[in-house]
């Protein structure tokens, strides 16, 4: 047998189109105005910068035309979704969402997709900033180890998404492969101090929300839309705590916000502020002074604000239960100098009771799921902070420090420290009225809380364990005594 | 008659340059002649199968060490680029050692089509079809066709998210109905026809070559999970070429049975 032979016979290698440009050779009549976008020439070439969320390229609007290059890596890769909870991500440029690319009408983008020989799969990818087949997807499928090369003259200005389009597409966007692309209008975007780039994905893991340990990827969930985890940029706590935005009182603050599903349509808020303007869609369209803004799977928007007053304001998709309950909450830190006439500070900014103004007492049925027990005090003060941060967070933040005249604060508690029992039981049942808490009066609500006997133990030894507290160890027994005798 | 003359020379060399230094009987599983109806093939009709015996294990490192030690032309530094990558056996130290890290019991990979159809070919066997490669691993331990359950193709799926496992060694995931190892779990295998299946990668576009596949699987609950382990292995190979080498993308070789030899 001869194999020389063979060579020659199933050398058929794919044919992969080139993506054509027609519009370029559609128009070749008459003098063109300049306002044509096709029509614009391009000046040398550069390399584009592109940066992992939330950070955004700089301003890019106001400089000419140029060839303008992409390195884009594919890394499939582990990494965290929530503490103490895991997941292998498919991602352009290492991070979730992809890195941004930043562009202006009539740049001619050379796109270098490069896909890491260690990754499993083939990508590719589809921009929403292309005219053309398959927004370039059909001409950027890569192995593993190799790397494809394809330009566009961007022609349309506006904030686009991209993403993979692979087989099976669901998939491939649900583990994490999305980004924005802008195009930026000749001239550029008005002047802003801050600019930040945000954007919302849902996923779908085996075990529920707060499951630890490595999660797999769950296809029936995805296809039947049942969401475990709706964030922003990637993971729970992307922009919390030292994760958050900043800016300064005074400042223009612009969000590029887009939304890359897979399902999920994003009802994007910000709690305490109002958005001056919005690039509805990411578009050329502009609405003022709006509270909401949709942007749909697949979509965008950009948007801009003044900060006149100082304090965190929250990132939400007001679609509320994806954001108490699944992840979809981010900060915005604005330091500087009270403005009484704007906001006096007596009253309270922002409280919210999705759950109504009473308590509510869920059924504590059977139905609790049992999380792997500590052992030792470490290992339940590590499981206390994931129960922590997924429940408690939110009012008594990050420091246990709460929130003035709303929420009382967790460190260095006398009304905690006090009573372990009194503790237990809020948590059980949860607590409304007047209580003092280190000589400051609260009259709040919180809720009762749908926590195993487990993970309220662990939490609040997590609590007695921090900030000041007197170290009270909270063992599981102690809350199934409380739950026992306060039992209705 | 000259070229008559150095054909048969070619022929010569060709098979002298081949030794065949394992008996291979031992290390192969007989496969049953069957039918099954693919997934996604040149069309949606039934396939046959006749009999065959395929390797247990994939190819590894070891057994291509030595191929390459046997074969000079297969050497890294040898080989011609037309029928190898620059990725060809990129982890590899020199032309004839792995690289500390590299296992001798680990598949190998980063080959290209032409040097594991060469291999099995000195070995006197071929690469398996896609026919015949898809007839075999729809097997699970118990079942000849285990593709509606559910664990099946939960198991391929988790595969694609679990990182580097061409560094894992052979026959550690399951044996399958036909006492054949690795066909999902461990590195992805070439195929004889591997490109027969057309597929951009673009599976939208895709769509209009199969309107039964695709759309009609948007309606279809049951078989859409079965669908998805399957898909992104045809995306796979629709991504290659013959003289590419990836990272996790390994072989084994087949070899006919004759047809009056009766299966146990």
């Amino acid at each position: 047998m001869n194999f020389l032979c063979k060579y020659n016979k199933i050398v058929t290698p794919i044919a992969i189109s080139v993506a054509l440009l027609f519009f370029v050779s559609g128009c070749k009549s008459t003098e063109q105005q300049e306002s044509d976008p096709t029509k614009i020439t391009i000046e040398g070439e550069m390399t584009a910068e592109l940066t992992a969320p939330p950070l955004v390229p700089k301003p890019i609007g106001d400089r000419k035309a140029t060839k303008l290059i992409v390195n884009m890596e594919i890394l499939e890769k582990e990494g965290e979704m929530a503490e103490g909870v895991r997941y292998v991500f498919w991602t352009f440029g290492g991070t979730v969402p992809g890195s941004f690319i930043r562009t202006r009408v009539g740049d001619e983008v050379e796109f270098h997709l490069k896909n890491h020989p260690d990754n499993k799969l083939p990508h590719n990818i589809d921009l929403h900033a292309v005219t053309g087949q398959g927004g370039g997807a059909s001409s950027s499928f890569v192995a593993p180890g190799h790397e494809v090369t394809f330009s566009f003259k961007v022609i349309n200005p506006g904030l686009y998404v991209y993403h993979c389009a692979t087989a099976p597409v669901g998939m491939h966007i649900a583990n994490g492969m999305y980004g924005l692309i802008l195009v930026e209008p000749e001239g550029g975007l008005p002047k802003v101090d801050k600019e930040y780039y945000i954007m919302q994905g849902d996923f779908y893991t085996k075990g529920k929300n707060g499951a630890p340990g490595l999660q797999a990827f769950d296809m029936q969930k995805g296809v039947d839309e049942h969401a475990e985890y709706v964030v922003f940029n990637g993971k729970v706590d992307a922009l919390t705590g030292d994760n958050a935005i900043t800016a300064k009182v005074g400042e223009t603050v612009r969000l590029f916000v887009g939304n890359g599903g897979p399902n999920l349509v994003s009802s994007f808020h910000v709690i305490g502020e109002i958005f001056d303007n919005v690039h509805v869609e990411g578009g050329d369209m502009v609405n003022k002074n709006v509270q909401t803004t949709l942007i749909p799977a697949g979509g965008s928007a950009i948007v801009d604000f003044k900060v006149e007053v100082p304090g965190t304001f929250i990132i939400v998709d007001h679609s509320i239960f994806r954001t108490f309950n699944k992840g979809s909450l981010g900060m915005l830190k604005v330091t500087g100098d009270e403005n009484k006439t704007i906001y006096s500070g007596k009253q309270i900014e922002g409280i919210y009771h999705p759950e109504g103004g009473t308590i509510q007492s869920m059924p504590n049925d059977d139905k609790v799921v049992a999380s792997p027990k500590p052992v030792s005090l470490k290992e339940r003060i590590a499981a206390g902070k994931t129960v922590y941060s997924k429940t408690c967070f939110a009012c008594h933040q990050a420091a246990g420090e709460g929130v003035p005249n709303a929420f009382p604060p967790l460190a260095k508690s006398d009304y905690l420290n006090e009573n372990v029992d009194r503790a237990i039981d809020i948590v059980l049942h949860g607590k409304s009225g007047e209580v003092t808490v280190n000589g400051k009066k609260y009259n709040s609500v919180m809720t009762a809380q749908t926590l195993s006997d487990d993970e309220i133990a662990n939490v609040l030894t997590y609590v007695y364990s921090n900030w000041g507290n007197n170290n009270k160890e909270v063992t599981p027994a102690m809350v199934a005594k409380v739950r026992n005798k306060q039992a209705h | 008659m000259k070229p008559i003359l150095s054909l048969s020379l070619v022929l010569f060399i060709g098979f002298y340059l081949c030794t065949n230094a394992y008996g291979q009987t031992q290390t192969m599983a007989l496969i049953e002649a069957g039918s099954y109806t693919p997934i996604y093939g040149r069309d949606a009709t039934i396939v046959k199968v006749k009999n065959f015996s395929m390797d247990i294990y994939p190819v590894t490192n070891q057994q291509y060490l030595q191929f390459v030690k046997e074969n000079t032309k297969w050497r890294k530094s040898k080989v011609k680029k037309l029928f190898a990558d620059g990725n060809y056996l990129t982890n590899w130290k020199n032309d004839t050692t792995l690289n500390s890290k590299m296992q001798m019991q680990s598949p190998v990979t980063n080959v290209s089509w032409f040097a594991a159809n060469a291999y099995c070919q000195c070995q006197g066997k071929r690469l398996p079809t896609i026919d015949e490669w898809e007839y075999v691993a729809m097997a699970n331990q118990k079942m000849a066709d285990a593709r509606r359950l559910k664990s099946y193709n939960q198991y391929i799926l988790n595969w694609y998210e679990a990182p580097k496992t061409y560094a894992n060694l052979i026959g550690q995931t399951f044996k399958n109905y036909w006492g054949v190892y690795d066909l999902h779990g461990l590195v992805w295998e070439w195929n004889a026809d591997f490109n027969s299946v057309l597929m951009s990668g673009e599976s939208r576009k895709d769509s209009s070559n199969d309107p039964n596949l695709f759309c009609g699987s948007g309606s279809l609950g049951a078989t859409d999970l079965m669908n998805y382990a399957a898909f992104m292995r045809y995306a796979f190979r629709g991504s290659i070429k013959a003289n590419y080498s990836v990272q996790n993308l390994g072989f084994r070789c087949v070899k006919d049975v004759p047809s009056k030899q009766r299966v146990l």
